[in-house]
């Protein structure tokens, strides 16, 4: 570990007089591959490697990083949906590491997810009105017909979208169905896990717009975690780069993309091909020389893939 | 810089689609593909010269995927394609030609890339093998020794770190990207006239994305290949190519060079897809801007002009089709273009 890394682990964002609403520190996940062996111990891979932020109340967070870089991971033990081997998150002051499902109950009202690929994350034999209806059948929601309607309304759908099946709307509908299921216990933290990476320009321009207006509508969190730093940078005020495992780099959104402190960032950041610098004349040996110069990445080891 | 210059070299003009040229690498007159009754794409015409680099772009259902398929001869079963596809080289039409023929052509005059190498390349069998079967099958190599060692030096062409382990490897030890190099060694094994990649880099990183981009530039520049290049991403066309069509609704719907189109476009679709691409563009709340309402699924777009319901500048002929304004590079399909100075 050098130096540049452990950095923003020690110093966790800009401080306001209120505490962080989530509270990540020194996070490590390891996960153990299959016996390939059986004298050998089956081998290891870190996926978290001592990972610390923190997320203020309002906030809009993003989370970028390549595949592999254990974002995904990240997010799991965010949602309490895995088990950290060991550091602590709390939310709102609660240590949600290690606790159980039941004691988790309090999580799954507050926090929702928003996931990539909206025709799996739909049940595909249920109306759409009983996929948004179904989180608040626990809740004993006294008025469950009119809250469903009143979401499909908030997320720009048509009133009779309810009678239908995910499969006879587009990918960027689903999308906003999904978002629809989500609000619907009224959290305070939304997670949106890579919303746009699998649609169209045109609709990515739709549903980004949509999870802005929700956003400031009820006052949401935002976690937004995505591979494309030029989405996230639209998105999000506050920035965290992680690679391999470890974030490299926390800090306002400006600031990471423009004057970045990380030679990773750095590279992540010259990767990215646009229209405007593809039209001054840089091509795609420019983008490649672009990441040399960015400078060698001291993080950058070979690591196994998490299968 | 190279992807201006073909702003000067106008062709002379043509009415309607693009007569056949013994200096075009790839000539393509009026292509339509439908399954049964219901049209899918429609009167599809585009050239290529040597060494020219032409970007297909368009969204999901636009048929740009499956004007790739028609070109290789790679339809589904059920999908038929009409028109003419001619082909440097070769003395015969290219629809209706057989399999057997196709055969022939695919991997040593016209390559393409997928945009998923794990399943564009077969999980049982060691890579090295997979690029010198590519040269066996159409004897470039007259042994399977020479042929193998030529996969080495591809390999390392398209920088597989050792390449001579690299070979060994089946698809599943290799990562994503290093997946897709094997699938543009394979691609480039036979220097083919045309290298067609569809979303190429799409299930890539951004950094190995920029890698990638920079091995097939190099790889068809090397060969004096002409390059087309399906995507939907408009930053990575801008980057790869020199000449770009867009595509909405089975239709060419605008085409140029990438300076100008991006500069100046001139199709409603093509000023929405630019502006709703630009993520830094917000209006004064904060907004990305949008193109109103969804791709219609495959046969239900519109008749006439196919973007006349999400267009903003609708005007009453929309019902008729519009026809082809300009000349085969620098054109559109719009009864009421965007204006130049919008």
């Amino acid at each position: 570990m050098t130096d540049a890394m452990t950095k923003p682990a020690a110093s966790p964002g800009p401080q306001s007089a209120d505490a962080p609403l989530i509270q990540v520190r020194d996070l490590h996940r390891v996960y153990t591959r299959s016996r390939t062996s059986l004298l050998k111990p089956p081998g290891q891979v870190h996926a978290l490697r001592g990972v610390s932020f923190d997320i203020r109340k309002g906030e809009r967070f993003g989370i970028v990083g390549e595949s592999g870089s254990g974002k995904s991971t990240l997010l799991r033990l965010l949602c309490g949906l895995d088990t950290a081997t060991s550091g602590s998150i709390r939310f709102g002051g609660q240590e949600i590491v290690g606790k159980s499902e039941r004691q988790l109950k309090f999580l799954r009202k507050e926090l929702q997810l928003v996931f990539q690929d909206p025709m799996s994350a739909l049940d595909p034999r249920m109306r759409v009105r009983d996929i948004v209806r179904e989180p608040l059948l626990g809740q004993r929601h006294p008025d469950p017909v009119g809250r469903v309607k009143e979401l499909l309304t908030a997320v720009g759908l048509p009133p009779d979208a309810g009678d239908r099946f995910p499969h006879q709307f587009s990918g960027g509908q689903r999308q906003r169905i999904s978002i629809a299921r989500a609000l619907a216990p009224q959290p305070s933290v939304l997670i949106a896990d890579e919303p746009v990476s699998a649609l169209d320009v045109s609709v990515r321009a739709q549903i980004l717009n949509v999870l802005a207006d929700l956003v400031d509508e009820f006052a949401l969190t935002l976690v937004f975690v995505s591979h494309d730093l030029s989405v996230v940078r639209h998105v999000c005020d506050t920035i965290a780069v992680m690679h391999n495992g470890q974030l490299v780099e926390v800090g306002p959104t400006e600031k990471v993309h423009n004057a970045s402190a990380h030679p990773y960032t750095r590279r992540l950041v010259a990767a990215i091909p646009t229209i405007r610098r593809a039209l001054a004349g840089v091509g795609a040996a420019d983008l490649a020389r672009g990441m040399v110069d960015a400078g060698h990445d001291p993080t950058d080891t070979d690591r196994d893939e998490v299968a | 810089m190279r992807r201006v210059d073909s702003d000067m070299e106008r062709e002379p003009r043509s009415v309607t689609g693009v007569l056949p040229d013994d200096r075009d690498v790839l000539t393509v007159d009026r292509m339509g593909i439908a399954v049964r009754d219901l049209s899918l794409v429609t009167d599809v015409s585009l050239r290529l010269r040597p060494g020219e680099r032409v970007g297909l772009i368009g969204e999901s259902g636009s048929g740009k995927s499956l004007t790739a398929l028609a070109l290789m001869g790679l339809l589904p079963e059920g999908l038929r394609a009409t028109g003419s596809i001619r082909l440097a080289g070769v003395d015969r039409d290219l629809i209706g030609a057989s399999e057997r023929e196709m055969s022939r052509m695919r991997g040593r005059q016209i390559a393409m890339v997928f945009q998923e190498p794990m399943t564009a390349l077969n999980p049982l069998m060691r890579v090295g093998n997979q690029v010198a079967e590519a040269m066996l099958l159409h004897s470039t190599r007259p042994d399977k020794a020479s042929a193998q060692r030529a996969a080495v030096e591809l390999l390392d062409r398209v920088r597989l770190p050792d390449p001579a382990n690299a070979v060994k490897a089946y698809p599943h030890q290799l990562s994503g990207g290093q997946r897709q190099r094997v699938m543009l060694a394979i691609a480039l094994a036979n220097d083919p006239e045309l290298l067609i990649c569809d979303e190429p880099t799409t299930a890539l990183d951004v950094t190995v994305q920029a890698q990638m981009l920079e091995l097939i530039l190099a790889g068809v520049e090397e060969r004096g290949s002409a390059l087309l290049f399906i995507t939907h991403d408009l930053a990575v066309v801008a980057t790869v190519c020199q000449r770009l069509l867009v595509m909405y609704g089975g239709r060419i719907v605008e085409a140029g060079p990438v300076h100008e189109v991006f500069t100046r476009p001139r199709h409603p679709y093509t000023r929405g897809l630019l502006d709703a691409s630009d993520l830094e563009a917000t209006d004064p709340r904060g907004r990305l801007h949008t193109i109103a309402g969804t791709v219609p699924a495959a046969g239900r777009f519109p008749v006439g002009c196919v973007f006349r319901n999400r267009c903003p500048r609708e005007p009453e002929e929309a019902k008729v089709m519009p026809g082809w304004t300009g000349d085969e590079t620098r054109g559109f399909a719009c009864w009421n273009p965007v204006p130049y100075d919008d």
